[in-house]
């Protein structure tokens, strides 16, 4: 399958921190069924950087090779750090993906992002109780 | 590893023998068979003798036959040129809602240039209903086309009973039989139609050779215009290796019509009992079992809670070559719409999966599939979202 690189076709083959993370401190969910690509994102945070992050994704090649790479590039990353990875550092990281499939699959980024935000909405709010 | 190809929807392999009929007209009959001259009679002859052998694959008269460049140029020309020819009758076209692309693009381009199009809808099935074509008849409505089947789901449609309908109406009847012709037995009296269009890379004959056939005395508009070749009706020399290549393959369509019917459909039952069995939440698209308004070498199914791109590329590191009806399979990245026109959600047309026999295939390949696809889908589940939403809830099954 030409269409992809060999980094993509590594991560889609063996795809790291798949799975889910019992008690997170923040989920992030991207994309729908229409377009093909869904993600969640679930992290761990321990002294303001990712401990651990975990990943269940919905989709094709890419968006599962990006989801792989996107875990990596994110654990031991302090949150600032995170927020820093973008689509473009993801699909550089990756060696390039197919044209159309920039946008639809490459959401690992955007789905790590709303994981973080999750995570310090739930803090203000625990924050706010105290 | 073992190597199955079961993508012979997307085209057939070019048997050898077709090959060595094509290869003559690529070297010493190389001539333009217009020419009047010695060198023009072997292209010529071997053209009007293809021309025959397509005729008699579809019960039809050689004259009726012009040759196309593809599925897709009969289709254009039948669309575009039968409604064109006819516009002074009135603008109005009926078509499916499940017709391939060269049939409902050039229903929109018909649109741009001022006729009226009626997409005909289709069942959970994707049968279209004679009543719903009779339906949207008016007095303005110059062509109906129906595809004899679809090569997404398989399924075969009642095209006889809807050319009673059209005929009572005087509307020409046009069929998109690329999925039949050559596969199963295509008969153009039987069918009842007006037109019909068939492409040799469907049956085991090379790419670039397709056929229009229209019946006698039905005007159509070209497309090319040019020289005098195809009766004036499709200019431009013609393409003589690829003509014989389809007229070759014609006539070893209908010789074992019967034989690669039975292979196919055994096969194929196979498939649509045995998989389903085997993973959960599969359902068959198309016609279930007992399958017999369905294409012979055709299974298709949607598997729940993944996707079908990389349920695609899983099976093609397994040697196994599908196809799938997915967003992301597409290029314009858009669901089949022949799945959504079925009703399916997006969520379940994005595991679509395709699997299209051919003649070299055997049940070995079978048995090979059904060993390598339940743990390439219990993989995906294990990676979805929707999948642990599903065991987690025990919704969003369908």
């Amino acid at each position: 399958m030409p269409i992809y690189s060999e980094k993509v076709m590594e991560h889609f083959m063996h795809p790291r921190n798949v799975g889910e993370i019992e008690n997170p401190d923040g989920v992030g969910n991207v994309g729908n069924p229409v377009c093909g690509d869904m993600m969640s994102f679930y992290i761990k945070v321990k002294d303001n950087r990712l401990e651990d992050v975990k990943f269940k994704t919905f989709g094709c090649g890419a968006a599962i090779a990006v989801s792989s790479i996107v875990s990596e590039m994110a654990i031991g990353r302090t949150l600032d750090e995170a927020r820093n990875i973008t689509a473009q550092l993801v699909a550089d990281e990756l060696e390039g993906l197919p044209k159309n499939k920039f946008h639809c699959s490459n959401l690992g980024a955007e789905a790590l992002n709303n994981a973080i935000d999750d995570y310090l909405e739930k803090k203000k709010k625990q924050g706010g109780e105290e | 590893m073992r190597q199955v190809y079961l993508d012979n929807a997307a085209t057939t392999p070019l048997l050898p023998e077709i090959a060595d009929e094509m290869m003559p007209y690529l070297g010493k009959y190389f001539a333009n068979p217009s020419c009047l001259h010695d060198w023009g009679d072997a292209p010529r002859e071997a053209m009007e003798n293809a021309r025959l052998q397509v005729a008699n694959l579809i019960g039809a008269r050689s004259e009726e036959i012009i040759f196309t460049g593809s599925g897709t140029e009969s289709n254009n020309f039948a669309i575009k040129g039968l409604a064109m020819a006819r516009q002074a009758k009135g603008k109005h076209v009926v078509v499916s809602a499940i017709e391939h692309f060269s049939v409902l693009h050039s229903a929109k381009t018909l649109e741009k240039w001022g006729f009226e199009v009626t997409l005909v809808p289709v069942d959970g099935q994707g049968l279209v209903d004679p009543d719903a074509v009779r339906q949207s008849l008016r007095p303005d409505t110059v062509l109906v086309s129906i595809m004899h089947a679809n090569s997404e789901v398989g399924t075969i449609q009642p095209i006889a009973e809807i050319a009673r309908i059209t005929r009572e109406n005087n509307v020409l009847f046009h069929t998109d039989a690329v999925a039949t012709a050559g596969t199963i037995p295509v008969d153009v009296t039987g069918l009842g139609v007006d037109a019909l269009s068939l492409a040799a890379s469907q049956f085991y004959g090379p790419k670039g050779a397709g056929a229009l056939w229209l019946k006698k005395g039905v005007r159509i508009m070209p497309l090319l215009d040019g020289g005098v070749q195809e009766g004036g009706r499709r200019a431009g020399t013609e393409d003589v290796p690829a003509i014989v290549g389809l007229g070759k393959a014609a006539q070893l369509a209908a010789g074992s019509l019967t034989d690669r019917l039975n292979r196919l459909t055994s096969l194929r039952d196979r498939l649509l009992a045995e998989l389903p069995a085997k993973i959960e939440h599969v359902i068959v698209t198309g016609v279930a079992l007992p399958a017999q308004h369905r294409l012979p070498g055709h299974a298709s199914f949607c598997v729940e809670f993944i996707e079908g791109e990389s349920m695609l590329m899983l099976l093609n590191i397994q040697g196994v070559a599908v196809a799938s009806g997915s967003a992301c399979t597409s290029r314009a990245l858009k669901a089949s719409h022949v799945l959504i026109a079925m009703g399916l959600s997006h969520e379940l047309a994005q595991g679509s999966i395709l699997f299209t026999l051919g003649i070299d295939n055997n049940h070995e390949d079978v048995d090979y599939v059904l060993e390598v696809m339940p743990p390439a889908v219990d993989r995906l589940r294990q990676m979805s979202p929707l999948y642990a939403k599903f065991t987690r809830t025990g919704k969003g099954g369908g």
